[in-house]
């Protein structure tokens, strides 16, 4: 017990100590806590319209300003926050649950022709830019966040269905499992057990890179009108509504700029970061 | 290498036959039937009637989905519901703008990319390379979308060097209808460079700590010249992987660019089919898209394969 302690007091240590990742978790974390925050409390009623204070520039009063029908910025980013989180959070989620267990089978039964249908439904969903497998959803389903992220996480899917194939293969040939094997387990408690636990660094670390490209595909999704449709307040719907009034308010364009750029900054520092923390972990424990 | 080009032949077969199967399916299940769902509900039923026949509804599936396939095969996309035109006209003028602008932006990330990623691999861990990996760091952090609008609002609207969007045709001549692709071919391209140079880097630097390297370096060769003759032909393979692919990422996000700058190309073709509910022209890019990606897909294993020495040998 103690030694299992010790160890995550080392990483601990090791992470604190690696610039990057304290970086990008602070960053990640601010925008986490401000979209926590705006369940009990924004500055203003982020839908509430006040034509008489509209497009006002940054004040002490409206710290990012007001938009063309005098909602407050500030606010709508929280609460945007909270959206680009949660579709992000739901999709990538999609991804490894209907990923991961596809990847694990596929390597069990590698060769196979199950193997061969899984990997080829793969390349399929890969060929499929996500943004045309999103703009198929919506034309057929209507625009909306949920469609948003069914629409990521199918791309999501095969992403993490290669990598936990690829990385049980090579376990699958390690002596550890051949002694399980022997051991009388069969493949599905192999993989729940043993290769499960020796992919998550992996599949940790591709989760957090997964984030942040679905924050900036929900984004996009949203500023053409395919994403969470108003009064739910987006970053990509505030910046659709930017657009007209680039020259008038830019204040209106930047804020919400900044806000995907930092949190997806944030993520990739912070993958970054993950992966060199586990890796030379990895490499002592070979 | 026969055996080689025949099995990736069959696999790309295979895979647009799948891709083509999937895109019939999904326009298949929309809530009622296609032509009720494209009319809205308060369509004349006489009119829906007639749309069901001209679309050949009443077909079994299968069947329509052959003749579909097989009108494809004859570039026969079917008639715009809202346009009244063939869909194959409307796609074949805004290809002309979607393919010129993912080309110019493939091409500019590439001019970006590679000076950038050799420069930060040639002096690993110098300020050239820490500056170039932050950059990219950024760059695939900032939406392109986003970046976009900060260019038109610095150059057109600022400066006003360019127009903020819109296109005079290629008919008003080719530079002003490449200037007009300018601010969108660098928007689109900014990402994909950022990511192309870190690859660019990081294979640089594996070939850099090759033995061959040691080896060309001990026969006399120069830093450079090691680099230009040996290292760089060697990192390229990857590289050349990942080209391949932004294409796909470049005119799948170029759907996105398009709008910003209100470029009548494939991708506010297919928005404005979206609103209309015109699921005929929306089948039809969506398909067009996929195969190019699919095709593009195909062509860069086979050069990936000519590029290896290793898959040539077995040529011989």
């Amino acid at each position: 017990m103690s030694g299992a302690g010790s160890t995550e007091r080392t990483f601990l240590r090791m992470a604190l100590g690696h610039p990057a990742f304290v970086i990008g978790f602070v960053l990640s974390a601010v925008f986490v806590a401000l979209a926590l925050i705006s369940f009990v409390w924004t500055p203003f009623d982020p839908t509430r319209l006040s034509i008489a204070t509209k497009l006002q520039t940054p004040s002490l009063h409206h710290w990012f300003g007001t938009d063309h029908f005098g909602r407050d910025m500030f606010s709508m980013i929280m609460v945007g926050a909270r959206v680009s989180i949660a579709v992000a959070f739901i999709a990538v989620g999609i991804g490894m649950i209907v990923g991961v267990p596809l990847g694990l089978y596929a390597a069990a039964r590698r060769g196979s022709f199950i193997d061969e249908i899984i990997m080829r439904g793969n390349d399929l969903v890969f060929a499929f830019p996500s943004l045309l497998l999103a703009i198929m959803i919506t034309a057929v389903f209507g625009p909306g966040a949920v469609n948003a992220i069914i629409a990521i996480g199918i791309f999501n899917v095969p992403v993490f269905a290669r990598l936990s194939r690829g990385a049980a293969l090579s376990l699958w040939t390690r002596d550890f499992i051949l002694a399980a094997r022997v051991a009388g387990k069969g493949a599905a408690r192999i993989s729940a057990e043993h290769i499960l636990p020796n992919i998550a660094n992996l599949l940790i670390v591709q989760g957090t890179i997964q984030f942040s490209l679905a924050i900036l595909a929900e984004a996009a999704l949203a500023y053409v009108g395919l994403g969470a449709q108003p009064p739910l307040p987006s970053w990509g719907r505030m910046l659709a509504d930017a657009q007209t009034l680039i020259s008038l308010a830019p204040h209106m364009a930047l804020f919400p700029g900044f806000a995907i750029i930092i949190t997806v900054l944030g993520l990739n520092l912070m993958g970054d970061g993950l992966r060199d923390l586990f890796d030379p972990k990895l490499r002592r424990e070979r | 290498m026969t055996a080689y080009l025949l099995r990736r032949f069959v696999s790309l077969s295979l895979s647009l036959v799948a891709a083509s199967l999937v895109i019939f399916l999904v326009m298949e299940v929309v809530p009622g039937d296609p032509a009720s769902f494209m009319m809205g509900i308060n369509a004349d039923p006489e009119a829906v009637a007639a749309l069901r026949l001209q679309m050949g509804l009443d077909e079994p599936l299968p069947l329509r989905y052959l003749g579909w396939v097989a009108g494809l095969l004859q570039g026969d996309f079917g008639v715009s519901y809202t346009y009244r035109v063939p869909v194959s006209e409307l796609i074949s003028e805004r290809v002309m703008i979607s393919l010129p602008l993912t080309l110019y932006a493939l091409a500019l990330s590439t001019l970006i990319a590679f000076p950038a990623g050799i420069i930060a691999a040639a002096r690993r861990n110098s300020a050239a390379d820490l500056s170039v990996m932050g950059a990219t760091q950024l760059g695939v952090a900032i939406p392109n979308f986003w970046f976009a609008m900060i260019l038109v609002l610095i150059f057109a609207v600022n400066l006003r060097w360019v127009s903020a969007g819109g296109f005079p045709g290629w008919d008003a001549g080719f530079v002003p209808a490449l200037k007009a692709l300018t601010l969108p071919a660098i928007a689109l391209a900014l990402p994909q460079a950022s990511i192309l140079a870190r690859v660019m880097r990081s294979s640089l630097i594996d070939t850099l700590d090759e033995d061959f390297m040691r080896t060309a370096r001990a026969k006399g060769l120069s830093r450079g010249q090691a680099l230009w003759r040996h290292a760089l032909r060697n990192a390229l393979i990857p590289v050349l992987t990942i080209i391949g692919l932004q294409f796909s990422f470049l005119l799948a996000g170029g759907i996105i660019i398009e709008n910003v700058f209100y470029l009548p190309g494939l991708g506010r073709l297919v928005f404005q089919a979206i609103t209309q509910r015109d699921l005929i022209v929306v089948r039809s890019v969506v398909i067009l898209l996929v195969f190019a990606v699919i095709v593009v897909t195909f062509l860069v294993d086979l050069a990936y394969a000519a590029a290896d020495p290793r898959l040539r040998r077995h040529r011989r």
